[in-house]
């Protein structure tokens, strides 16, 4: 059974982790500082670097300030950076978080900050203490998957065993998110024969479509030196094998970054910016992609990789399943899942399916993922801009709000 | 040891799940052919003669078209092959913004 962390506005996390945000880079080497000299695997370092404001970037970062895996905030801010720190401090206090800010200029710079900060730790992680636990069943996981460092074994072996193991939480009431849409370039025909409805089928191949024209813009498909060196030779050979961590379940909407989708469900997060290219590429690195899973609530991050990925997440852990065998055998130590059984016979798809099913239950309940034991805790937020989702996007049966 | 699955029977490709060697016997479309160099896994290989300009199937759809010959058993790669969504997309992308 999950024993998850109980939230006021009735959502449960499955960690009680602390965040601790700096607000623009140049606020960044303190706020480290504090997670750095605290050293509790449940501080975590967050951030945004840009002095610029950025709508996109504000809302991410209070969404993930609110996780349900969040149990309060540490807010380190330089001064003069444009980022809104007062409201954002307002939204975590307003969630019933316990929350401190700390603005540099103020405090007195770098020592004084560092000094305060760890006291403000203290405090924040002492109230998050008390924090009621609850039961929490299966329908009330938010589930992720993106996958990295794919190669010609991620499509047959590590990317369809997720699409099992998705069929398996949708099945059992589950929330479960699939992502980039640059990687499904190809595939928006057959995608959007399985929306609920016709519109959603049509707004499915629109943010396809989109994805299409923007990564052209940059001039690059999103697909990496190491996806050619691993047998992937086109975009579309990528997409057809990233697609399968789909499953087979129908498709109950789209939303977009910071959106928490409304039912359980399969979910398609549309990451490709509206408008004109302004900022350059969708996500600069998988774990900005991790990042936006988390702002749509995801409790976990189910991560694919054929090459070899070591990455982990802030706020929520990431299992990792590794497609290719001698990849999972060179970096054994970096893996929770061994997929590449399936392509030397050892283990078929519904068995691997049915680990990863095991292992989201596993970490939900508290157990620590590989890349969470290593202290992989990577996180970035750039410049994005997005048009609010369509009405067409999301099912009309919405959760009953607590 | 299995070196070349089949994902879908309408695909004329083969992926390789364990490493090949050249020379290794590859046992493809009723026959056997010596493999004419060392493919590592995930990679593809022709199932049949592909002529330029053939649609390459794989999971039963097309991922691309050869833009010069292979015999059943080459190596299918950026040599050969290249992706037909970038090449129908330049001609339709949009003008660049003002």
């Amino acid at each position: 059974m999950i024993e998850g962390f109980l939230r006021q506005d009735g959502r449960k996390g499955i960690r009680n982790v602390l965040a601790v945000a700096y607000l623009v880079e140049c606020a960044h080497h303190v706020a480290r500082r504090i997670v750095d000299k605290v050293d509790d695997p449940d501080v975590h370092l967050i951030g945004f670097p840009g002095c610029y404001p950025n709508a996109y970037a504000a809302r991410v970062m209070e969404a993930i300030a609110t996780h349900p895996n969040v149990g309060g905030v540490v807010l380190v801010s330089l001064g003069c950076e444009s980022f809104d720190r007062d409201r954002i401090a307002e939204v975590v206090r307003a969630s019933g978080r316990p929350v401190e800010l700390l603005v540099i200029q103020e405090v007195g710079g770098t020592a004084a900050t560092i000094a305060e900060g760890i006291a403000a730790v203290e405090r924040v992680r002492e109230t998050a203490a008390t924090t009621p636990r609850a039961a929490m069943a299966l329908d009330e996981l938010v589930i992720g998957t993106i996958c990295g460092g794919s190669d010609g074994t991620s499509g047959i072996t590590a990317n369809p065993a997720v699409g099992r193991a998705f069929d398996r939480l949708v099945e059992a009431g589950a929330t479960c998110i699939f992502e980039e849409t640059g990687e499904l370039v190809g595939c928006e025909t057959i995608m959007a024969e399985r929306a609920i409805t016709p519109e959603l089928g049509r707004e499915i191949e629109a943010c396809v479509h989109k994805a299409e024209r923007y990564y052209t813009q940059m001039g690059f498909g999103s697909f990496a030196p190491g996806n050619a060196e691993g047998g992937l030779t086109t975009q579309e050979e990528k997409s057809m094998g990233a697609y399968s961590k789909s499953g087979s379940s129908p498709i109950s909407g789209i939303i977009k970054p910071g959106d928490v989708p409304p039912t359980g469900g399969l979910y398609l997060l549309d990451v490709v910016p509206d408008g004109e290219p302004r900022f350059g590429f969708p996500n600069i690195s998988d774990n900005a992609e991790i990042v936006e899973m988390i702002a749509c609530g995801a409790h976990l991050t189910l991560f694919t990789t054929g090459r070899g990925s070591v990455v982990g997440s802030a706020i929520s852990p990431v299992i990792k399943i590794c497609a290719n065998p001698e990849t999972a055998r060179r970096l054994a130590a970096d893996m929770d899942v061994d997929a590449g059984r399936i392509l030397e016979g050892a283990a078929s798809l519904a068995d691997v399916g049915n680990e990863i099913f095991e292992a989201v239950v596993a970490v939900a309940s508290g157990s620590r993922s590989v890349s969470e034991e290593l202290g992989h805790r990577e996180f970035i937020l750039t410049y994005k801009a997005f048009d609010p989702i369509g009405p067409a996007c999301l099912p009309l049966a919405r959760r009953v709000s607590a | 040891m299995t070196q070349l699955i089949l994902l879908h029977e309408d695909d004329n490709v083969l992926v390789v799940v364990a490493p090949i060697d050249a020379g290794d016997p590859l046992t493809i479309a009723g026959g056997t052919v010596p493999a004419r160099e060392g493919i590592t896994i995930g990679h593809k290989v022709a199932r049949r003669a592909l002529k330029t300009g053939e649609r390459v199937i794989k999971y039963g759809a097309p991922i691309g078209s050869m833009v010069a010959e292979a015999q059943a058993g080459d190596w299918v790669h950026l040599h050969n092959m290249r992706s037909d969504y970038i090449a129908a997309h330049l001609r339709a992308a949009p003008e660049e913004p003002e």
